[in-house]
């Protein structure tokens, strides 16, 4: 089976996203570079796999995917029958499969609409409006982490009563997708919003201890230009 | 205990569960949700849907929120082919236009529903024309996108229909009823492709649903 590929650099949080599960999978994968500064992204080849031009995107043999949390579902749906069936991320590891498999997709959804738009914008203004020569916007970095505050408040909630985001007692793919925001979000000064919530600073304590998950934090302080 | 659903029928999340509903042809309650008076933000709201949104489901001891995983959760249940889970490149481009039609259609529609008809109709103000046109700017970029995929396939995730171009039925409802409907006219294909989801019989009855509610 030859690798699949990802185009790329791990940098990028959607690109290290999918890297997280091709790791704890132990799929094979290649690394392929998108030259941003060379507008790579923007030209056909690239636009003929992500026609936003955008990254990640992959390609596993004649399929071609994009949107990261579409590679990561098509990710654990063909490759989690080689790994030794602890790998059912996107089930919460409960006996109905309907209700283990549905709240895996809520708090995914959670993820990509509740939890990752208020660290994304403080994300844009800490780290890209100064890379474009521009000043960060404390009233929308303020505003952003207090959405994010009340988002924490549900998770706490939550991680008080279950140990994993979508249930169950073992990690899903809904807990692994906070990866890549989050790594960054802590290297910011604002990560100290964390601080008041124990339960979910427990929580992100042991996922960033999974090895796969240590693999891809250090690709990405690798790639990341500092 | 059945299955319900909480929240108004003109709420786009909600109508994208219903029309799910509506698709596996199974009972189910609509239990309103008055949000004008923040119903939705009240404890007893909250237990059901901890972000203080709609839709909030139940199906017996099962709660869940998420319109998208509730969407799904139904169409699983119900035997229903529009996630086409038995094929892993079909259900592979299915999620793709899934996740498109969250980030860049329905983020972009968002705004606009929220000025062109939540601001006049329930808060009694006007729009921010600026909000509209940078969206609209976005919305059209989209566009252009699903007209180039619309024209190699019938539907977007394949020749086949799915739920990633069902679940696009409720911002695009709005966008038909609201002053800028033909900015689709430069999309043949997006046109028609709409067309053809608005003609969908579960589509048509939770359509009159939304404008009950909304009268």
């Amino acid at each position: 089976m030859s690798p699949v590929k990802v185009f790329g650099s791990a940098a990028f949080t959607n690109v290290a996203r999918v890297l997280v599960c091709l790791e704890e999978l132990g799929v094979e994968y290649e690394i392929v570079d998108v030259d941003f500064h060379a507008k790579e992204h923007k030209g056909p080849d690239h636009l003929a796999r992500n026609p936003f031009g955008q990254v990640p995107a992959f390609q596993d043999g004649d399929l071609v995917l994009f949107e990261s949390r579409a590679i990561c579902r098509y990710v654990f749906r063909k490759y989690m029958a080689t790994a030794d069936g602890t790998s059912n991320l996107l089930r919460n590891g409960g006996d109905d499969l309907a209700e283990s498999a549905a709240l895996v997709d809520a708090w995914l959804d959670v993820e990509a609409l509740q939890y990752e738009p208020a660290v994304h914008a403080v994300f844009v203004q800490h780290r890209v409006v100064p890379a474009l020569g521009g000043t960060p916007d404390e009233t929308v970095i303020a505003a952003s982490v207090e959405k994010l505050r009340q988002v924490l408040e549900v998770y706490e909630a939550r991680l008080a009563e279950y140990r994993y985001l979508a249930g169950g007692d073992r990690v899903s793919l809904a807990d692994l997708n906070h990866f890549p925001y989050t790594y960054y979000f802590m290297t910011m000064p604002y990560a100290s919003v964390f601080d008041s919530f124990p339960r979910v600073k427990a929580w992100w304590e042991e996922l960033v201890a999974r090895p796969a998950v240590q693999k891809v934090a250090r690709m990405m302080a690798d790639h990341s230009a500092g | 205990m059945g299955i319900k659903v909480y929240g108004p029928a003109a709420s786009t999340n909600v109508a994208r569960v219903l029309v799910c509903l509506e698709e596996v042809g199974v009972e189910y309650e609509l239990v309103p949700v008055d949000m004008p008076s923040g119903e939705h933000k009240r404890p007893e709201h909250l237990a059901r849907n901890p972000f203080g949104q709609v839709p909030a489901f139940q199906d017996g001891d099962l709660m869940l929120s998420e319109s998208r995983a509730i969407a799904k959760y139904i169409l699983r249940k119900g035997g229903s082919q529009l996630l086409r889970e038995c094929n892993l490149s079909e259900s592979a481009m299915v999620d793709v236009w899934l996740e498109v039609e969250a980030a860049q259609f329905s983020s972009a529609m968002s705004p606009i529903i929220f000025q062109c008809f939540v601001i006049p109709v329930v808060m009694g103000g006007k729009p921010d024309m600026k909000v509209v046109e940078e969206n609209l700017e976005k919305l059209k970029k989209a566009l252009e996108v699903y007209e180039a995929r619309l024209s190699k396939f019938k539907y977007l995730a394949g020749e086949f229909v799915s739920l990633a171009d069902i679940s696009h039925f409720p911002t695009a409802h709005y966008l038909l009823g609201s002053p800028h409907a033909s900015a689709i006219d430069a999309y043949p294909h997006v046109k028609a492709w709409i067309a053809d989801i608005m003609a969908r019989p579960s589509v048509k009855k939770v359509r009159e649903l939304m404008k009950m509610a909304s009268a």
